[in-house]
């Protein structure tokens, strides 16, 4: 896949799967599309539906820009344990500087 | 039962079930049969951004082929189901090839209803449900934005509405005729329809109410303008139509299985065959009081996906969460969770003229659902509420200063 950057993700079960996703998708599409466990489905990108929470590693927070204060609200109530890391995958966009972001699912989305 | 499985349908709710019975470890053989050439995909973006900002079609897939072929699961694409078989437990393909089950799953969805007009097959009249569907619609808005012709949609629900959002983000006149009253209001109570109508006028879209549509006129076989009962001519670069869905019901039906508008399905969505699941919009559930319930979402094709799943391998998983749906229009984020069909009291939090509002729905004191207008903390919260049959006092909810969420963790 041309101009594809590498994400480690973390399925539910403990398992490491590594996937490449191209610059500009957002986290929550590559993960998904390459059939990575433990997201249920997506409004589209659109931090409508809480479905797509998810753990970004602690030495990888600081590289993300902080989350929109509609993301954070829709993790209220999200039925797995909110984390410092906890964001949703669809309001990550891949880039370069996120080139090896390891990220872990968690069991239930909601 | 027994393998191997059959999925007809390869949407949000058959891509469910194939994914949920490896979660479940079941081992044996899988068939997703798709009728569409495309892999299974995401439809809620096919009205807003995949309208603006035309991303390429892999970005929509909900699980790519490749992820499906690595869990085994074997897609069919292209391929029609013309028959169930259910003595000789086989479906029946247009090429008239067999797929023999020993659980079928049916995730058939639905099929966009139709106006029964003169002019409804001219060029440049669209209906959306796929992405063939929203391709042609992207290439007549550019067709609109560079002719400077406006839109018409006919029909003020959510995919006309979110639609209307959509093309006038990108600059095109848009006007939505309505046969009702107010918008959305099959769903929604009137306060919400009025907040979102002000937000479309204050974009510059045109909205009108009670309007009784005679024709479709066209020029050269191409649609030109809608022409209503009342005799008023609206020009129409191009001309969408969203009214709404009927199920698609008709393998089943075709094969004596209980259909009412829908698929039955109990709320383990089972249907009235043993060996036959169905989940999504194709179905409607019988609920414990006897009512059936039409949900078309994509909650509710995961969840029953999952549901139907479990019922393949012997085991019950009642779907009975609170519902809930979403809409996104401009940058107001409409939320909706529970069913608000006879209440009998609407208390509301927020600002109604921003808008930034949620409104609670009660009967006879109890909280059935909460529509909430960019208000994500009152939506999250309500889901959970809903869910655990709690109701806030009036005051609670009107209060802004009091945290709705502090009763959950009560």
């Amino acid at each position: 896949m041309p101009g594809a950057l590498q994400v480690n993700c973390i399925e539910p079960d403990g398992q490491r799967v590594r996937v490449q996703i191209s610059d500009g998708w957002s986290l929550m599409q590559g993960a998904r599309a390459q059939g990575v466990q433990g997201i249920d489905a997506e409004c589209g990108g659109a931090c409508s539906c809480a479905t797509g929470h998810c753990y970004v590693a602690a030495d990888w927070l600081a590289r993300l820009p902080p989350p929109a204060v509609n993301a954070t609200q829709m993790l209220l109530n999200v039925a797995a344990e909110r984390r410092a890391g906890s964001r949703l995958g669809c309001q990550i966009r891949i880039t370069a500087e996120l080139d090896g972001l390891v990220v872990e699912f968690p069991e239930r989305q909601v | 039962m027994a393998g191997p499985f059959v999925i007809v349908g390869a949407g949000q709710a058959g891509v469910q079930i194939a994914e949920s019975l490896r979660q479940e470890k079941y081992a044996g053989p899988i068939t997703l049969i798709g009728a569409e050439a495309h892999a299974p995909y995401n439809r809620p973006p096919l009205s807003k951004r995949f309208l603006l900002d035309r991303p390429e079609l892999a970005s929509l897939a909900i699980r790519g082929p490749e992820a499906l072929q690595r869990r085994q699961i074997d897609l069919q694409l292209h391929t029609q189901v013309t028959a169930i078989d259910r003595q000789a437990h086989q479906v029946v393909l247009a090429n008239g090839g067999r797929v023999s089950y020993g659980g079928l799953a049916l995730t058939t969805g639905a099929r966009l209803k139709t106006l029964p007009l003169p002019g409804a097959e001219l060029a440049g009249v669209f209906g959306l449900r796929t992405i063939d569907d929203a391709l042609n619609i992207g290439a007549a808005l550019d067709h609109c934005l560079s002719a400077a012709a406006p839109l018409v949609v006919i029909g003020g629900g959510f995919i006309g509405l979110e639609i209307a959002a959509t093309a006038c983000k990108l600059g095109i006149e848009v006007t939505v005729l309505e046969g009702l009253s107010r918008l959305m209001s099959r769903v929604v109570a009137p306060i919400v329809s009025e907040a979102v109508a002000r937000v479309h006028a204050a974009h510059g879209v045109g909205l009108l109410f009670d309007v009784k549509i005679a024709a479709l006129e066209g020029r050269l076989g191409a649609v030109s303008a809608v022409r209503t009962a009342a005799g008023q001519l609206y020009p129409a670069g191009c001309v969408v139509v969203g009214v709404g869905v009927n199920p698609d019901d008709s393998l089943a039906s075709a094969a004596g299985l209980e259909c009412e508008r829908g698929i039955i399905v109990d709320e383990c969505a089972r249907t009235s065959d043993p060996l036959i699941v169905a989940a999504g919009d194709c179905t409607a559930r019988r609920r414990t009081d006897g009512s059936l319930l039409r949900l078309e979402s994509v909650q509710n094709a995961v969840e029953q996906g999952k549901s139907a799943a479990a019922a393949l391998l012997g085991r019950q998983r009642p779907f009975t969460a609170a519902p809930w749906f979403w809409s996104d229009q401009y940058d107001l984020k409409l939320q909706m969770v529970g069913l608000s069909q006879g209440y009998d009291e609407i208390v509301t939090r927020g600002n109604l003229e921003q808008p930034a509002f949620s409104a609670y729905y009660l009967r006879a004191g109890k909280l059935i659902a909460v529509d909430s207008l960019s208000r994500i903390a009152d939506h999250m919260n309500a889901r959970k509420l809903l869910d655990r049959g709690m109701t806030p006092t009036a005051a609670q909810i009107a209060d802004e200063a009091f945290d709705l969420g502090s009763l959950l963790r009560a």
